[in-house]
Protein backbone atom coordinates (compact mmCIF):
# COMPACT_ATOMS: atom_id res chain seq x y z
CA UNK A 1 0.00 0.00 0.00
CA UNK A 2 1.05 3.55 -0.54
CA UNK A 3 0.56 6.41 1.22
CA UNK A 4 -2.39 7.53 -0.09
CA UNK A 5 -4.30 4.25 0.94
CA UNK A 6 -2.54 4.70 4.25
CA UNK A 7 -4.23 8.44 4.31
CA UNK A 8 -7.66 6.81 3.54
CA UNK A 9 -7.71 4.24 5.88
CA UNK A 10 -6.45 6.19 8.73
CA UNK A 11 -9.19 9.21 7.93
CA UNK A 12 -12.15 6.24 7.44
CA UNK A 13 -10.87 4.36 10.55
CA UNK A 14 -10.85 7.76 12.67
CA UNK A 15 -14.47 8.58 11.27
CA UNK A 16 -15.34 5.20 12.46
CA UNK A 17 -14.54 5.28 16.16
CA UNK A 18 -15.75 8.41 16.08
CA UNK A 19 -19.40 8.51 15.26
CA UNK A 20 -20.46 8.18 18.19
CA UNK A 21 -23.60 9.59 17.02
CA UNK A 22 -24.09 8.12 14.12
CA UNK A 23 -23.37 9.37 10.19
CA UNK A 24 -25.12 12.69 10.47
CA UNK A 25 -22.46 13.87 13.40
CA UNK A 26 -19.37 12.58 12.02
CA UNK A 27 -20.19 15.06 8.42
CA UNK A 28 -18.41 18.14 9.90
CA UNK A 29 -15.13 16.10 10.64
CA UNK A 30 -15.29 14.18 6.92
CA UNK A 31 -15.89 17.66 5.56
CA UNK A 32 -12.69 18.89 7.02
CA UNK A 33 -10.61 15.69 6.94
CA UNK A 34 -11.30 14.99 3.22
CA UNK A 35 -11.62 18.80 1.63
CA UNK A 36 -9.64 20.90 3.74
CA UNK A 37 -6.99 18.16 4.89
CA UNK A 38 -6.24 16.36 2.35
CA UNK A 39 -7.67 18.20 -0.18
CA UNK A 40 -9.29 15.37 -1.48
CA UNK A 41 -12.64 16.77 -2.55
CA UNK A 42 -13.73 20.19 -3.63
CA UNK A 43 -16.99 22.07 -1.70
CA UNK A 44 -19.07 21.03 -4.51
CA UNK A 45 -18.49 17.30 -5.02
CA UNK A 46 -18.20 16.55 -1.60
CA UNK A 47 -21.91 18.12 -1.59
CA UNK A 48 -22.60 15.90 -4.70
CA UNK A 49 -21.01 12.56 -3.21
CA UNK A 50 -23.38 13.02 0.05
CA UNK A 51 -26.46 13.38 -2.59
CA UNK A 52 -24.97 10.17 -4.41
CA UNK A 53 -25.42 8.30 -0.55
CA UNK A 54 -28.89 10.10 -0.30
CA UNK A 55 -30.10 8.23 -3.84
CA UNK A 56 -28.80 4.99 -3.20
CA UNK A 57 -30.71 2.20 -0.82
CA UNK A 58 -28.93 1.12 2.47
CA UNK A 59 -27.47 3.72 4.99
CA UNK A 60 -25.92 7.15 2.91
CA UNK A 61 -22.65 6.69 4.62
CA UNK A 62 -21.87 4.43 2.07
CA UNK A 63 -20.88 7.30 0.18
CA UNK A 64 -17.52 6.83 2.02
CA UNK A 65 -17.20 3.92 -0.59
CA UNK A 66 -17.36 7.00 -3.59
CA UNK A 67 -15.07 9.23 -2.28
CA UNK A 68 -12.40 5.85 -1.42
CA UNK A 69 -12.95 5.59 -5.46
CA UNK A 70 -12.41 9.39 -6.17
CA UNK A 71 -9.15 9.33 -4.49
CA UNK A 72 -7.81 5.88 -5.12
CA UNK A 73 -10.39 3.83 -7.73
CA UNK A 74 -11.63 0.60 -6.66
CA UNK A 75 -8.65 0.35 -4.31
CA UNK A 76 -9.47 3.35 -2.41
CA UNK A 77 -13.11 2.05 -2.34
CA UNK A 78 -12.22 -1.25 -0.94
CA UNK A 79 -10.57 1.04 1.82
CA UNK A 80 -12.31 3.20 2.29
CA UNK A 81 -15.33 0.62 3.03
CA UNK A 82 -13.56 -1.74 5.42
CA UNK A 83 -12.01 0.88 7.58
CA UNK A 84 -15.00 2.47 8.24
CA UNK A 85 -17.25 -0.32 8.85
CA UNK A 86 -14.64 -2.48 10.39
CA UNK A 87 -13.56 -0.82 13.52
CA UNK A 88 -17.26 0.08 14.70
CA UNK A 89 -18.73 -3.19 13.55
CA UNK A 90 -15.93 -5.26 16.01
CA UNK A 91 -16.21 -3.13 18.79
CA UNK A 92 -20.20 -3.20 19.28
CA UNK A 93 -19.45 -7.08 18.47
CA UNK A 94 -17.67 -7.64 21.57
CA UNK A 95 -19.42 -5.04 23.53
CA UNK A 96 -23.24 -7.00 22.62
CA UNK A 97 -21.63 -9.74 23.79
CA UNK A 98 -20.93 -8.09 27.55
CA UNK A 99 -23.39 -5.67 27.72
CA UNK A 100 -25.28 -7.73 30.47
CA UNK A 101 -22.70 -6.31 32.51
CA UNK A 102 -23.53 -3.08 31.79
CA UNK A 103 -27.19 -3.15 32.41
CA UNK A 104 -26.80 -3.63 35.88
CA UNK A 105 -24.98 -0.21 36.14
CA UNK A 106 -26.79 3.24 37.63
CA UNK A 107 -24.38 4.80 35.09
CA UNK A 108 -25.74 3.30 31.88
CA UNK A 109 -28.77 5.48 32.19
CA UNK A 110 -26.62 8.77 32.60
CA UNK A 111 -24.79 7.75 29.40
CA UNK A 112 -27.94 7.34 27.57
CA UNK A 113 -29.76 10.70 29.40
CA UNK A 114 -26.20 12.61 28.93
CA UNK A 115 -25.01 11.56 25.58
CA UNK A 116 -28.58 12.56 23.50
CA UNK A 117 -28.07 16.52 23.94
CA UNK A 118 -24.55 15.86 22.55
CA UNK A 119 -25.45 13.72 19.41
CA UNK A 120 -28.98 16.68 18.97
CA UNK A 121 -25.75 19.00 19.02
CA UNK A 122 -23.47 16.92 16.77
CA UNK A 123 -26.47 16.26 14.20
CA UNK A 124 -27.17 19.87 13.96
CA UNK A 125 -23.62 20.17 13.64
CA UNK A 126 -23.93 17.78 10.47
CA UNK A 127 -26.58 19.64 8.96
CA UNK A 128 -24.78 22.98 9.06
CA UNK A 129 -22.41 21.22 7.26
CA UNK A 130 -24.36 20.23 4.33
CA UNK A 131 -26.01 23.15 4.07
CA UNK A 132 -23.10 25.27 3.59
CA UNK A 133 -21.90 23.34 0.54
CA UNK A 134 -26.01 22.77 -0.82
CA UNK A 135 -27.77 25.86 -0.18
CA UNK A 136 -25.93 28.01 -2.85
CA UNK A 137 -29.42 30.09 -3.58
CA UNK A 138 -32.06 31.27 -3.37
CA UNK A 139 -34.07 28.45 -5.30
CA UNK A 140 -31.71 25.80 -2.57
CA UNK A 141 -33.10 27.83 -0.09
CA UNK A 142 -37.12 27.14 -0.82
CA UNK A 143 -36.29 23.78 -2.15
CA UNK A 144 -34.57 22.72 1.30
CA UNK A 145 -37.72 24.72 3.14
CA UNK A 146 -40.65 22.95 1.17
CA UNK A 147 -38.79 19.51 1.98
CA UNK A 148 -38.23 20.32 6.04
CA UNK A 149 -42.11 21.39 6.01
CA UNK A 150 -42.93 18.44 4.30
CA UNK A 151 -41.75 16.21 6.92
CA UNK A 152 -41.71 18.04 9.68
CA UNK A 153 -45.94 19.32 9.74
CA UNK A 154 -46.70 16.50 7.53
CA UNK A 155 -48.01 13.56 7.57
CA UNK A 156 -45.60 10.33 7.35
CA UNK A 157 -44.37 11.54 3.56
CA UNK A 158 -41.95 8.63 2.50
CA UNK A 159 -38.24 11.22 2.50
CA UNK A 160 -37.09 8.76 -0.64
CA UNK A 161 -40.15 10.39 -2.87
CA UNK A 162 -39.11 14.25 -1.33
CA UNK A 163 -35.16 13.46 -2.14
CA UNK A 164 -37.02 12.21 -5.72
CA UNK A 165 -38.82 15.42 -6.23
CA UNK A 166 -35.92 17.53 -5.21
CA UNK A 167 -33.33 15.65 -7.98
CA UNK A 168 -36.24 16.95 -10.24
CA UNK A 169 -36.62 20.33 -9.22
CA UNK A 170 -32.92 20.66 -9.35
CA UNK A 171 -32.86 19.44 -12.89
CA UNK A 172 -35.19 22.29 -14.05
CA UNK A 173 -34.42 24.89 -11.84
CA UNK A 174 -30.60 24.48 -10.75
CA UNK A 175 -28.96 23.98 -14.37
CA UNK B 1 -20.79 -2.04 42.86
CA UNK B 2 -24.29 -1.55 42.43
CA UNK B 3 -27.20 -2.37 44.33
CA UNK B 4 -29.66 -2.20 41.81
CA UNK B 5 -31.31 -5.29 40.97
CA UNK B 6 -30.08 -6.02 36.89
CA UNK B 7 -32.71 -5.74 34.32
CA UNK B 8 -32.30 -8.84 32.74
CA UNK B 9 -31.65 -8.04 29.03
CA UNK B 10 -33.76 -10.14 26.72
CA UNK B 11 -32.17 -12.61 25.58
CA UNK B 12 -32.09 -14.65 22.21
CA UNK B 13 -32.74 -17.96 22.25
CA UNK B 14 -29.28 -19.02 21.36
CA UNK B 15 -29.31 -22.42 21.57
CA UNK B 16 -33.07 -22.94 21.50
CA UNK B 17 -35.40 -23.39 18.79
CA UNK B 18 -34.69 -19.97 17.20
CA UNK B 19 -31.57 -20.94 16.67
CA UNK B 20 -31.60 -24.25 14.96
CA UNK B 21 -34.44 -22.89 12.57
CA UNK B 22 -32.72 -19.51 11.21
CA UNK B 23 -30.68 -20.93 7.94
CA UNK B 24 -27.68 -18.62 7.25
CA UNK B 25 -28.72 -18.04 3.48
CA UNK B 26 -32.14 -16.48 5.13
CA UNK B 27 -30.51 -14.15 7.62
CA UNK B 28 -28.28 -13.23 4.30
CA UNK B 29 -31.16 -12.63 2.12
CA UNK B 30 -33.05 -11.05 4.89
CA UNK B 31 -30.60 -8.58 5.54
CA UNK B 32 -29.97 -8.47 1.88
CA UNK B 33 -33.35 -6.92 1.35
CA UNK B 34 -33.40 -4.50 3.60
CA UNK B 35 -30.14 -3.11 2.36
CA UNK B 36 -32.04 -3.06 -1.38
CA UNK B 37 -34.86 -1.04 -0.40
CA UNK B 38 -34.58 0.76 2.58
CA UNK B 39 -34.10 4.27 0.67
CA UNK B 40 -34.49 7.56 2.38
CA UNK B 41 -32.25 6.74 4.98
CA UNK B 42 -33.76 5.40 8.59
CA UNK B 43 -32.75 1.87 8.11
CA UNK B 44 -34.09 1.41 11.57
CA UNK B 45 -37.57 1.34 10.37
CA UNK B 46 -36.92 -1.08 7.93
CA UNK B 47 -35.24 -3.09 10.42
CA UNK B 48 -38.03 -3.32 12.79
CA UNK B 49 -40.45 -4.02 10.27
CA UNK B 50 -38.50 -6.85 8.92
CA UNK B 51 -36.97 -8.44 11.87
CA UNK B 52 -39.67 -8.18 14.39
CA UNK B 53 -43.21 -7.62 12.42
CA UNK B 54 -42.40 -10.16 8.99
CA UNK B 55 -39.82 -12.31 10.23
CA UNK B 56 -40.40 -12.43 14.15
CA UNK B 57 -36.81 -13.18 15.03
CA UNK B 58 -37.61 -11.17 17.87
CA UNK B 59 -40.17 -9.29 19.92
CA UNK B 60 -40.34 -5.47 20.43
CA UNK B 61 -38.03 -5.62 23.34
CA UNK B 62 -35.21 -7.36 21.83
CA UNK B 63 -35.36 -5.51 19.11
CA UNK B 64 -34.89 -1.90 21.89
CA UNK B 65 -32.58 -3.80 23.60
CA UNK B 66 -30.03 -3.99 20.85
CA UNK B 67 -31.04 -0.75 19.70
CA UNK B 68 -29.80 0.82 22.65
CA UNK B 69 -26.51 -1.00 22.05
CA UNK B 70 -26.35 0.06 18.43
CA UNK B 71 -27.08 3.97 20.08
CA UNK B 72 -24.71 4.28 22.42
CA UNK B 73 -21.52 2.84 20.39
CA UNK B 74 -20.12 4.46 17.62
CA UNK B 75 -21.30 3.31 14.20
CA UNK B 76 -24.29 3.33 12.11
CA UNK B 77 -27.15 1.98 13.35
CA UNK B 78 -28.02 -0.09 10.44
CA UNK B 79 -24.79 -1.72 10.73
CA UNK B 80 -24.64 -1.68 14.15
CA UNK B 81 -27.74 -3.46 14.88
CA UNK B 82 -27.23 -6.23 11.81
CA UNK B 83 -23.77 -7.39 13.56
CA UNK B 84 -25.87 -7.70 16.96
CA UNK B 85 -28.90 -9.33 14.93
CA UNK B 86 -26.72 -11.81 13.24
CA UNK B 87 -24.68 -12.72 16.14
CA UNK B 88 -27.86 -13.47 18.54
CA UNK B 89 -29.12 -15.71 15.38
CA UNK B 90 -25.91 -17.54 14.45
CA UNK B 91 -22.84 -16.20 16.18
CA UNK B 92 -20.19 -14.57 14.30
CA UNK B 93 -20.73 -15.90 11.21
CA UNK B 94 -24.41 -15.02 11.21
CA UNK B 95 -23.24 -11.14 12.27
CA UNK B 96 -20.94 -11.47 9.10
CA UNK B 97 -23.78 -11.91 6.86
CA UNK B 98 -25.94 -9.61 8.14
CA UNK B 99 -23.38 -6.75 7.51
CA UNK B 100 -22.87 -7.90 4.21
CA UNK B 101 -25.96 -8.17 3.70
CA UNK B 102 -27.53 -5.11 4.73
CA UNK B 103 -24.56 -3.09 2.97
CA UNK B 104 -23.68 -5.13 -0.74
CA UNK B 105 -26.39 -3.61 -2.07
CA UNK B 106 -26.03 0.24 -1.31
CA UNK B 107 -22.42 -0.40 -2.02
CA UNK B 108 -22.84 -1.75 -4.87
CA UNK B 109 -25.59 1.20 -6.26
CA UNK B 110 -23.28 4.15 -4.85
CA UNK B 111 -20.28 2.50 -6.42
CA UNK B 112 -21.47 2.81 -10.14
CA UNK B 113 -23.43 6.28 -9.22
CA UNK B 114 -19.24 7.36 -8.17
CA UNK B 115 -18.09 6.01 -10.95
CA UNK B 116 -21.37 7.49 -13.48
CA UNK B 117 -20.53 10.74 -11.56
CA UNK B 118 -16.82 10.61 -12.05
CA UNK B 119 -16.68 10.42 -15.70
CA UNK B 120 -19.32 13.18 -16.29
CA UNK B 121 -19.28 15.61 -13.06
CA UNK B 122 -19.37 18.25 -15.47
CA UNK B 123 -22.61 17.52 -16.85
CA UNK B 124 -24.79 20.01 -15.99
CA UNK B 125 -28.25 17.78 -16.13
CA UNK B 126 -26.37 15.53 -13.31
CA UNK B 127 -24.74 18.12 -11.25
CA UNK B 128 -28.24 20.20 -11.14
CA UNK B 129 -29.80 17.13 -9.84
CA UNK B 130 -27.04 16.22 -7.21
CA UNK B 131 -27.88 19.93 -6.50
CA UNK B 132 -31.38 19.40 -5.83
CA UNK B 133 -30.84 16.02 -3.84
CA UNK B 134 -28.33 18.17 -1.90
CA UNK B 135 -30.46 21.00 -0.54
CA UNK B 136 -33.66 18.37 -0.36
CA UNK B 137 -31.06 16.56 2.21
CA UNK B 138 -30.67 19.55 4.21
CA UNK B 139 -34.30 20.16 4.78
CA UNK B 140 -34.43 16.27 5.54
CA UNK B 141 -31.64 16.24 7.84
CA UNK B 142 -33.35 19.16 9.86
CA UNK B 143 -36.62 17.85 10.18
CA UNK B 144 -35.16 14.63 11.36
CA UNK B 145 -32.90 15.84 13.64
CA UNK B 146 -35.94 18.41 14.94
CA UNK B 147 -37.81 16.00 15.76
CA UNK B 148 -35.23 13.75 17.69
CA UNK B 149 -34.34 17.08 19.43
CA UNK B 150 -37.57 17.57 20.13
CA UNK B 151 -38.50 14.12 21.88
CA UNK B 152 -34.77 14.59 23.89
CA UNK B 153 -35.24 17.81 25.14
CA UNK B 154 -36.64 18.32 28.55
CA UNK B 155 -34.42 20.54 30.39
CA UNK B 156 -32.37 24.27 29.63
CA UNK B 157 -29.06 21.87 30.06
CA UNK B 158 -30.21 19.72 27.39
CA UNK B 159 -30.52 23.03 25.23
CA UNK B 160 -27.37 24.47 26.75
CA UNK B 161 -25.70 20.82 26.06
CA UNK B 162 -27.15 21.02 22.48
CA UNK B 163 -25.43 24.88 21.87
CA UNK B 164 -22.31 24.37 23.21
CA UNK B 165 -21.87 21.35 21.37
CA UNK B 166 -22.95 22.67 18.07
CA UNK B 167 -20.96 25.81 18.81
CA UNK B 168 -17.94 23.86 19.43
CA UNK B 169 -18.20 21.79 16.07
CA UNK B 170 -19.42 24.19 13.52
CA UNK B 171 -18.27 27.73 14.56
CA UNK B 172 -15.54 27.06 16.84
CA UNK B 173 -14.20 23.74 14.47
CA UNK B 174 -13.11 21.98 17.11
CA UNK B 175 -11.90 18.34 16.65
CA UNK B 176 -14.79 16.14 16.97
CA UNK B 177 -12.46 14.05 19.03
CA UNK B 178 -12.19 17.13 21.48
CA UNK B 179 -15.66 17.47 21.69
CA UNK B 180 -16.45 14.03 22.30
CA UNK B 181 -13.50 13.68 25.27
CA UNK B 182 -15.00 17.17 26.68
CA UNK B 183 -18.33 17.67 26.54
CA UNK B 184 -19.23 13.59 26.46
CA UNK B 185 -18.05 13.66 30.44
CA UNK B 186 -19.12 16.30 31.51
CA UNK B 187 -22.85 15.91 30.08
CA UNK B 188 -22.50 12.07 31.74
CA UNK B 189 -21.49 14.03 34.88
CA UNK B 190 -24.24 16.24 34.99
CA UNK B 191 -26.95 13.48 34.68
CA UNK B 192 -24.89 10.74 37.02
CA UNK B 193 -26.84 8.77 39.05
CA UNK B 194 -28.40 10.60 41.99
CA UNK B 195 -30.69 9.03 44.70
CA UNK B 196 -33.02 12.32 45.14
CA UNK B 197 -33.57 12.36 41.29
CA UNK B 198 -33.72 8.74 39.72
CA UNK B 199 -33.19 8.68 35.96
CA UNK B 200 -36.09 7.18 33.84
CA UNK B 201 -35.40 4.35 31.99
CA UNK B 202 -36.12 5.79 28.41
CA UNK B 203 -38.54 2.83 27.30
CA UNK B 204 -39.08 4.76 23.91
CA UNK B 205 -35.72 4.18 22.54
CA UNK B 206 -35.39 7.19 20.16
CA UNK B 207 -33.50 6.62 17.09
CA UNK B 208 -30.97 9.03 17.19
CA UNK B 209 -29.31 8.06 14.16
CA UNK B 210 -32.06 8.34 12.37
CA UNK B 211 -30.70 10.19 9.12
CA UNK B 212 -27.60 8.12 8.70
Amino acid sequence: MHSTSWNLCGVFSLLSILAVGGGTAILPEMHKLTVDEHAWLTDDQFRDIYSLGQIAPGPNMLMVVVIGYHVDGYLGAAIAFFSFFLPACLLTFVTARVWDYFRASPWRLSVQRGLAPMVIGLMTGGVISIARTAIINPTTVVLAALVFCALYFGKKINPALLILAGGILGLFCLR
Amino acid sequence: MSETQPVPLPKFKRDGEIAQRVPLHEIFLTFLVIGGTSFGGGVVAYLRNSLVAVKGWMDEEEFLAALEISQALPGLNATNMSVIVGDRLRGPIGAILAFFGVTLPGTAIVLILGIVYAQNHHNPYITSVLKGVGAASVGLLLAVTLQIGHKQMQHTLDLILVIVTVTMVSFLHFQLLTVLITVGPIAIYLYRPHPARPLEDDKHVVDKKAAD
